[in-house]
């Protein structure tokens, strides 16, 4: 019965030190697991009869800034279509050596998604075919997304700061995370 | 098949265009030649749709049936610009595309309008964002901006209007002036 | 004897190159939208492709985390803009699910209604581009005029005509007026005749078969692993449907069919979502059905009772103090959400849309991912060309339903 307790307990049958814990919410379940053994465990969780997660629906990052030493997170959503089962992983990397390997051998969905968590987040795929930035112009030389760049375009010059929340002494939003 | 289940009506209160002021006489008539000219020229704008995003897609509706736009002479659409006399920006342009948009306008002959149409055209919209041009009009001159977002499609004809009055206006001799000149080196296009 | 001067350097492979590098640029005729294709063809074959996105990146994750959850709808709107409603809906299950709010029947049918308007107005631009780009613009314009209704109805709900900020946390912000639900009834009378004319145009239509049939075609494998979803991967073959798999707002009571095709060509994808339409205008006689089923109170209900989400209706706000102050508190964010991420997809018309959001349990999104299906599935397109002509490449593009907005965000 293939069911999120189920697939816990193969992965930390068959991977023991390598999963770290897991959290479950809405009904889906999200394995922490070493970075290391990101492709194996997509690989069998490809392959196995009774795992069968041949799709992978979602490839994104998340930057915790004040998480130190595991900064980014790369998460995989997979996903069972017979049984129809979602599962998802989290693999964490510290922000100074973003390093995992790539997935887009096993998975051929991921070549542009793994472009787009290194455009948007630094994050780099050992092992890409073409790891350049997809959406942002070629010339940027910074990861947008992370959380310690603004939104708006500095070079502005006709917006009064204060009244539109740059600078001055608006924190819009609080990221105690 | 009836979709419109109005009756067929003719259409017996015709509009015509007044001839522009001039002197007759016997087998001649003088007149300015800027407003003969003007007159032409204004009703038979063929528009370049420089269509990016959802104003593209109002764009398509005003084109339809229901908002005709071709009923003002824009009938004939170009996609290229070496064949147009005006470029309709329709649609959010990003930083990448900024220099797309500079080139296609480069492309263009004298003389040229170009109408800014929806909020993120003229000014960058609801997108403050670090990869949207905040307007075209860094990039480009605009004659006319239609804001709105998107802005309905008889705004849209309201802005074709607007480019058709300053085309029955223009002077013929203004894109060779010195003002003119100036503003495009001020774009960098020389 | 003068020595000949070299003024023109070539590059070392320009002389031996015996194919000609194309730009299938930017800028297209107005119906695609904004992305590059570098191709390298031999005569018309394509030999390979190089796609570009990103020409109308707007930052919407970015965005997305300085504004509190009503300011988000907007964004949405502009991802698949020609089926905004579904966007719309889909961000508001998913804040539903997440805070834990309940929506009555007859929320859910009135928002199956719009979503399936919503999707017959996708296919149908996706259907009558396809006649256009081979050459069929009569197709075009009959339809557009269905969409025009279309339109009327959204504005008469909502106000707003294509990027239509439909509905609230918790339902919609008013009932649907009379003159919605007979300009509802009018659609489903009269549109079923104009689709069958429309089908009967393109379907048996020669030019058209030998234009569609048999280009740009992929296996259910191939497919898969591409990580299509929607009409695409349906045509392929497999039949992957959010509404049926993981249903949403009731629709695992309604009685439809989800057309799948074999071979994945263009032409399978043209019939998948005609047939798509049909199955659509089925659900919204359904839901019409079950929505006079309804009785007493249940029968009035246009929202869900969650004050802390659901916006108070504008003549409170306008009369009464505790209205005019949730108003005001809802819309600037100040409600705290629960700490936690969610998952979850709706059926847009290209594909699973989903949304992935994390929420820190301050005002705003801490991170919240599109999971945009234009973007996944574009992955494919250079495999789907190499080979074909050029004209092929156009055709296949546009069967695709690529909205650069939803492919860029």
């Amino acid at each position: 019965m293939l069911n999120n307790k189920f697939v816990f307990d193969k992965l930390v049958e068959k991977f023991g030190e390598a999963i770290i814990g897991y959290e479950e919410s809405y009904g889906l379940i999200a394995i922490y697991a070493d970075k290391e053994f990101n492709l194996k465990i997509l690989q069998y969780l490809y392959d196995d009869e009774e795992m069968g997660f041949r799709f992978m629906t979602d490839l994104t990052a998340i930057h915790y800034p004040d998480h130190k030493g595991e900064e980014l997170i790369v998460t995989y959503l997979l996903y069972n279509m017979r049984k129809n089962l979602h599962l998802r992983l989290k693999f964490a990397l510290d922000i100074n050596e973003p390093n995992i390997y790539t997935a887009s051998n096993i998975h051929p969905t991921a070549n542009w998604q793994e472009r787009e968590c290194y455009d948007f987040f630094g994050v780099n795929f050992i092992g890409h075919p073409n790891l350049i930035r997809v959406l942002n112009v070629d010339e940027m030389d910074y990861f947008p997304m992370r959380k310690e760049f603004p939104l708006e375009d500095q070079t502005r010059r006709d917006k009064d700061d204060e009244m539109f929340g740059r600078g001055g002494s608006f924190n819009f939003g609080r990221f105690n995370v | 098949m009836i979709y419109n289940k109005r009756p067929v009506t003719h259409n017996t209160n015709l509009k015509v265009v007044d001839m522009p002021e001039g002197y007759q006489g016997e087998g001649f008539m003088a007149m300015q030649l800027s407003k003969v000219v003007g007159l032409a020229r204004k009703n038979s704008i063929w528009p370049l749709p420089f269509a990016t995003s959802c104003c593209g897609i109002e764009f398509m509706a005003t084109m339809g049936s229901t908002y005709d736009l071709s009923r003002f002479g824009s009938e004939r659409l170009a996609f290229t610009p070496r064949q147009c006399d005006l470029l309709m920006v329709m649609g959010t342009i990003a930083k990448k595309m900024a220099p797309v948009l500079k080139q296609v306008y480069v492309q263009m002959a004298e003389p040229r309008w170009v109408v800014a149409v929806g909020a993120c055209a003229s000014s960058g919209g609801i997108f403050d964002s670090y990869s949207v041009l905040q307007g075209i009009d860094q990039v480009i001159p605009v004659d006319v901006y239609v804001p709105g977002c998107p802005p309905r499609p008889e705004a849209i004809i309201d802005g074709i209007l607007r480019i058709q009055d300053l085309v029955e206006t223009e002077s013929i001799r203004r894109r060779d002036s010195e003002e003119y000149q100036e503003l495009l080196n001020s774009y960098g296009i020389s | 004897m003068q020595e000949e001067k070299q003024n023109i350097k070539l590059p070392k492979a320009s002389l031996e190159k015996t194919t000609q590098t194309i730009n299938l640029g930017p800028t297209h005729p107005a119906t695609h939208g904004v992305f590059q294709n570098i191709l390298e063809i031999d005569g018309e074959r394509i030999l390979k492709a190089t796609p570009t996105v990103g020409y109308i990146h707007r930052a919407f994750e970015k965005i997305s985390e300085r504004k509190p959850l009503y300011q988000i709808t907007p964004l949405t709107d502009r991802l698949n803009y020609c089926s905004a409603p579904i966007n719309n809906l889909g961000w508001h299950l998913t804040v539903e699910k997440f805070v834990g709010i309940e929506v009555p029947a007859r929320v859910s049918y009135l928002r199956v209604i719009i979503m399936e308007l919503a999707r017959i107005s996708d296919h149908l631009i996706c259907s009558s581009i396809m006649g256009v780009d081979s050459g069929a613009f009569t197709g075009f314009l009959y339809v557009f005029q269905y969409r025009e209704l279309i339109y009327e109805i959204y504005e008469e709900i909502c106000g707003s005509r294509l990027t239509t900020n439909i509905g609230r946390i918790g339902g919609f912000e008013r009932d649907f007026s009379d003159v919605a639900w007979a300009k509802i009834n009018r659609f489903l009378d009269e549109y079923p005749s104009v689709l069958k004319e429309f089908e009967d145009l393109f379907n048996r239509n020669r030019i058209f078969i030998e234009r569609t049939q048999g280009v740009g075609g992929i296996s259910a494998e191939r497919a898969l692993a591409y990580g299509f979803t929607g009409p695409n991967l349906r045509a392929a073959g497999v039949d992957y449907d959010v509404r049926v798999h993981k249903p949403y707002s009731r629709y695992e009571e309604f009685d439809f069919e989800v057309p799948v095709g074999t071979t994945g060509d263009c032409y399978d994808r043209f019939l998948v979502r005609n047939e798509e339409m049909w199955q659509s205008l089925r659900i919204i006689k359904q839901a019409i059905q079950k929505i006079n089923d309804l009785k007493g109170e249940e029968a009035t209900k246009h929202h869900a009772d969650a004050p802390d989400f659901y916006l108070p209706l504008k003549a409170d706000v306008y009369t009464k103090m505790e209205a005019l102050i949730y108003h005001f508190k809802i819309i600037m964010g100040e409600v705290d959400l629960p700490v936690g991420e969610i998952y979850n997809a709706v059926e847009g018309a290209n594909g699973e849309l989903g949304y992935y959001f994390v929420s820190d349990g301050g005002r705003s999104a801490y991170r919240l991912h599109f999971r945009r299906p234009c973007f996944i599935y574009y992955q494919a397109y250079p495999e789907l060309i190499e080979g074909s002509m050029l004209s092929d490449a156009i055709i296949t593009m546009s069967s695709l339903n690529l909205i650069a907005g939803e492919l860029d965000a």
